[in-house]
């Protein structure tokens, strides 16, 4: 493609560039998608579960097209502290198809996603990087691979989280500490059978088990796992923020989840296949990027579309969908034959007008309640403690439950208990 | 399962001579040099007797912790491998 034209261009194959490719094939637009993987998927990981209800928008069948591991149907959440642990259990699973939620993996889900949007019509190019963006004044009109050169009314930018083509140019500032989280994950698979009988489950049915407490040594973040056909996704999450503060190494805190009885018992006979990496962007609003300007539109991780909420964690459903939005805007530049910044800012308001917007929103103070230590530690602790307290009989004679359940807060600290749970309930 | 071993079972194009990503292995700042040792989910930065820096690019997941971490410090270039080089997820 020495010096190719297009009416877009998108950067990067995933999930948000993938969708906005499909949707515009299929509007008949001459899109380009430039992956630097060897195929869609190859760079791309996810802790496992995806809300499917904007993929139900792009692609109605996809239940009967995607490749989706498992359905959920179980969550579950653990609260870890010093070998001991307290879970809940929810099994009922989505009253309506749109509350629906996957388990997938990237490397194979991508791949398929990238196979629709060319089967649409797109052109889908593997194996190449985006160097660069071509500048006219503040106008980006085209890409730089190498010594190629493409060019477009516009360029999605769908090159995921540590997108590095806005920053060099100067289209979003630098990525700070504070907004991101690193994830170690690990696959194991098993023989088949093994998944649904360790974890009480159907057929097709999935479940979904995050954790927090004393495993990320006070810092904000905590384990997850998601079961797939036939392997178990588990991996840990910690903010970076203040990680070099911290007495341990990521590995150390994935190998100390990973040894707890609850945990080691679930992945007892499982083969490594994989060990991942990758970065979330975490901090919520606060973090969302420009969104577009003349000639481009940021989607997805890239733009730091994700919500952590401790016990739900989002950000496939924001990626599709603003893939999708990227798209309507760029149908509609092309009809109007206006590609300026103004006519780009369509995007932006319909980002802020959806459920995107409205979520990233509702949840804006939670990254900053969930960096405080005690959360992770103190509370744990004493969730734990009590379960002690309640569970035990040991012949010496009861006392009586109130004032052990009152040391147990006491210990955790009554004042900070307290006002953590205001925080917390207005962060929600 | 030691860490290395367990990057052993992934799939890599490494290019080999052309690190993707060079450090300043004597950069003084000890609370700088943890946050790579503590953070890179592949455990590359190891801290050397010596209180230098060693990193090997080889088993590079591509995250770009590093980058965002010491982006203005330790790290001196940070790149994604080029086409085609690098880790291949299989799973995802």
């Amino acid at each position: 493609m020495s010096q190719e034209r297009f009416d877009a261009i998108v950067v990067g194959g995933g999930m948000a560039g993938a969708s906005a490719a499909y949707r515009l094939a299929k509007a008949g637009i001459r899109v380009l998608i430039v992956e630097r993987g060897n195929y869609a998927g190859a760079k791309n990981v996810t802790g496992g579960r995806i809300y499917t209800h904007s993929l139900e928008q792009l692609i109605p069948d996809f239940r009967k097209r995607a490749p989706l591991e498992r359905k959920v149907t179980q969550e579950r959440i653990s609260i870890l502290e010093g070998g001991k642990s307290t879970t809940i259990e929810y099994n009922g699973g989505a009253e309506h198809p749109d509350e629906e939620s996957y388990v997938v993996l990237r490397s194979v889900f991508d791949k398929w996603l990238a196979d629709e949007a060319a089967n649409a019509g797109a052109m889908v190019v593997n194996r190449i990087q985006v160097d660069s963006l071509l500048m006219q004044g503040d106008r980006v009109v085209g890409v730089r691979c190498g010594n190629d050169e493409a060019y477009a009314n516009v360029v999605i930018l769908a090159d995921g989280v540590n997108s590095l083509l806005a920053e060099r140019a100067g289209l979003r500032a630098p990525l700070r500490p504070a907004e991101v989280a690193v994830s170690a994950k690990e696959v194991y698979t098993f023989n088949k059978g093994v998944i649904e009988e360790r974890f009480g489950l159907a057929a097709d049915e999935g479940a979904s088990w995050l954790f927090m407490g004393d495993i990320t040594h006070g810092l904000m973040g905590g384990g997850f796992l998601y079961t797939n056909k036939n392997s178990v996704s588990i991996g840990i999450v910690v903010s970076l923020e203040h990680i070099g503060e911290a007495d341990a190494t990521i590995e150390d805190m994935m190998n100390e989840f990973m040894a707890y009885p609850t945990v080691a018992r679930l992945l007892k006979g499982g083969k490594l296949v994989e060990r991942s990496g990758h970065m979330v962007p975490e901090a919520g609003y606060q973090a969302v990027s420009t969104l577009s300007g003349d000639g481009f539109i940021i989607v997805g991780d890239a733009a730091g579309f994700c919500v952590n909420m401790g016990y739900t964690v989002r950000g496939m459903d924001f990626a599709i969908a603003s893939g999708m939005y990227a798209a309507d805007a760029v149908i509609k530049a092309h009809k109007l034959g206006d590609f300026s910044a103004g006519a780009m800012r369509y995007y932006d308001l319909k980002v802020e007008d959806s459920f995107i917007g409205k979520d990233l929103k509702q949840y804006r103070r939670l990254p900053d309640f969930l960096n405080n230590p005690r959360i992770f530690t103190a509370y744990p602790a004493m969730v734990n403690g009590i379960m002690q307290d309640v569970f035990t009989v040991n012949g010496k004679g009861a006392s009586p439950l109130v004032p052990k359940l009152l040391k147990r807060a006491n210990k955790a600290g009554l004042v900070g208990l307290a006002m953590d749970a205001l925080k917390g309930g207005r962060a929600l | 399962m030691k860490l290395e071993e367990k990057l052993g079972v992934n799939k890599y194009y490494v290019n080999e001579g052309h690190p993707h990503i060079e450090i300043i292995h004597d950069y003084p700042d000890m609370a700088e040099k943890m946050k790579l040792v503590n953070a890179c989910p592949a455990g590359l930065y190891t801290l050397q007797d010596d209180g230098t820096l060693a990193f090997d690019y080889a088993g590079c997941l591509e995250c770009g912790t590093c980058r965002v971490l010491c982006g203005n410090t330790i790290i001196k270039k940070w790149e994604y491998p080029d086409d085609t080089k690098g880790i291949e997820f299989r799973q995802g």
